[in-house]
């Protein structure tokens, strides 16, 4: 994006708080995610059964688990699991979705229907429970949730890269490209993707919400990140058979997961509404 | 006016149709013309006669379907383009024929700098390095007078007017030193100042480079000012066909005294606007015979039987009308 552009977007996008808010939280996970290791006060896999479940205090901000361990450690090191998990498995989607939808909006005709049924199809399952149902059959693991959860989600961005494609496809300056003898490839990728890649980012931000959300979901279930890493899923599942003994053990990672989610859809509805122009002052 | 012996272009019965869920649309029905080295033709007609689908079949690039080439042959530089492979077009493609278009504002990719443009155009044909690259999109832009050029490169098509938009498409489209270029109604959108402007800047690049031109318009006076001959289009064909003395001066298609009829002038005391009686046929249900004829003031009987074809006025002068002779100024 070239800077004037950048500066509007930017004078609009400060106007909705929420927005600004949520990605100064986004940031601050992030730091924390990237420094867990320098301000960790314990080691987060380090038990200690003398000191279990303790209530939050100075000494454990957040208290302790049933084996000791120092729950506020053991959420920094979450946060690591969780945003990569997010990321890498939006990347995924990314790639498949703009590469399907791309092609199918290029190029019409059979390879779009082809691509677009597909994509029908791949609507049609609950989504959650073909994860799960994956995950079982693979065998739980960091890796495989990401994989799993990016080739579960990549149906919306190829609906809509496709639907980019459809009318920019049909603009001049593509017209203009052909007849210079640009090749389709280059086309595709170089000259008509940039110009979609706006919409794309924007729902990229809130999947990377589902996404977290997603393990979230699957770690609780023991589908996920498997113990003793530490994810706000898992941290989670083992604080239920306590909730009513110790409260910090479930409310903490649950406060973590609602308020990293909700900061990333307030970012990508404040990215989709300063980049739209349409929605430009509806606020 | 320089003519060789064999011409740069040679288009024969070209036909063009589109195959759409309502019925067939013939957008070009036999169409013959053909374009010197050096030369300027210019394809006019009304809106929607088929003079951009003509010069888009020149470079393949009807979109297909709903489009199709139906029938005939294109030879440029003695070779048929409608019988090289898909990866021999693309050379052929802004290298040997390249095009611009109507609209400057949405011809260039607004999320490109114009030098990118042009450098790619260069790439694509002659692989010089980068640098070498941008030094000859400087040369194109300073070439087609866009002033300070060394910085204009890096403008975006939005920092432009649509002047200087239309220039720099210009330069894009010239940068591999094409030996035809198809202009497509170049300077429609731009006001009359510019117009003048951007006419003389292609007529002069255009003797510099002793490039053909085939310039496609619905304004007269463009025509006027810069083509060497003229095919006039109607509903998908060519009704008139010769060098610009004789289609202004002496005209053989009662189609070409109406168009020429409907400019405005300025001492003209009437306050009405000529205009050509009746309307455009569909292009779905053209009339039989003759496609003018519904319209034509020199219509007989005989006009509705069948589709003349082109006489022979003189040597290079073509008429569609079975009355050419009493036509008709």
């Amino acid at each position: 994006m070239e800077q004037g552009q950048l500066k509007s977007f930017w004078r609009y996008f400060k106007r909705n708080r929420l927005a600004v808010g949520g990605m100064a939280i986004i940031l601050v996970v992030f730091f924390i995610a990237g420094t867990a290791s320098l301000i960790a006060p314990y080691d987060p896999g380090k038990t200690d059964v003398s000191k279990k479940l303790k209530s939050p205090s100075p000494e454990h901000f957040l208290g302790t688990d049933q084996l000791g361990r120092d729950v506020f450690s053991r959420m920094l090191y979450g946060s690591r699991i969780s945003l990569s998990v997010g990321f890498v498995a939006v990347a995924i989607s990314l790639v498949i979705g703009v590469f399907v939808g791309a092609v199918a909006g290029y190029y019409g005709r059979w390879a779009e229907t082809i691509l677009m049924r597909f994509v029908d199809i791949m609507l049609c399952f609950p989504s959650f429970f073909l994860i799960l149902t994956v995950v079982a059959l693979l065998g739980p693991s960091m890796m495989n949730v990401m994989v799993v959860i990016g080739i579960t989600s990549w149906m919306g961005t190829s609906r809509f890269v496709r639907a980019e494609f459809l009318s920019l496809r049909e603009r001049d300056f593509v017209h203009a490209a052909r007849a210079l003898g640009v090749k389709d490839r280059r086309i595709i990728f170089r000259h008509i993707l940039p110009n979609a890649l706006a919409p794309v980012f924007v729902a990229a931000t809130l999947d990377v919400a589902t996404a977290v959300l997603v393990e979230a979901g699957l770690s609780f279930l023991g589908f996920g990140v498997q113990p003793p890493a530490p994810s706000w899923g898992n941290i989670l599942t083992e604080g239920r058979t306590y909730i009513f003994d110790a409260w910090w053990l479930t409310v903490f990672p649950g406060l973590a997961i609602l308020i990293t989610v909700l900061s990333f859809n307030l970012l990508g509805e404040g990215l989709r509404d300063a980049l739209d122009p349409r929605l430009r002052g509806r606020r | 006016m320089v003519i060789m012996k064999t011409p740069l272009l040679d288009v024969r019965s070209l036909s063009t149709h589109f195959f759409t869920e309502d019925g067939v649309v013939k957008a070009v029905e036999d169409v013959s013309f053909e374009i010197f080295e050096g030369e300027i033709l210019s394809l006019v007609g009304e809106s929607g006669c088929g003079k951009s689908v003509t010069g888009l079949s020149l470079l393949r690039l009807i979109p297909t379907p709903p489009g199709k080439i139906a029938s005939g042959e294109i030879f440029f530089d003695g070779r048929n383009l409608l019988k090289l492979e898909e990866k021999e077009m693309e050379k052929v493609r802004g290298n040997d024929i390249s095009m611009i278009f109507q609209e400057p504002m949405t011809s260039l990719n607004p999320v490109f700098t114009i030098g990118d443009q042009i450098m790619e155009a260069i790439q694509l044909h002659q692989n010089p390095d980068k640098k070498e690259a941008r030094k000859k999109a400087i040369e194109m832009l300073d070439r087609v007078k866009i002033p300070s050029p060394e910085a204009r490169i890096d403008s975006y098509p939005h920092q432009l007017s649509g002047g200087m938009r239309q220039r720099a498409m210009i330069a894009m489209a010239l940068s591999c030193q094409p030996k035809l270029l198809i202009a497509d109604e170049p300077t429609t959108a731009l006001d009359v100042t510019i117009q003048a402007q951007v006419l003389r800047l292609m007529r002069e690049i255009q003797r510099e480079m002793r490039m053909a031109v085939m310039l496609i318009t619905h304004d007269l006076g463009v025509v006027a000012e810069i083509a060497d001959r003229v095919a006039v289009m109607y509903a998908g064909r060519i009704v008139e066909y010769g060098p610009i003395e004789t289609i202004f001066g002496e005209m053989r298609h009662p189609y070409t005294r109406g168009l020429l009829e409907s400019i405005p002038q300025l001492e003209d005391k009437r306050k009405r606007l000529n205009a050509i009686p009746g309307q455009v046929p569909n292009p779905m249900d053209l009339p039989m015979g003759c496609k003018f004829h519904p319209r034509c003031y020199l219509m007989i009987e005989d006009c509705k039987k069948e589709e003349p074809p082109l006489f022979q006025v003189n040597d290079n002068h073509f008429s569609r009308c079975i009355r050419w002779k009493v036509c008709c100024y």
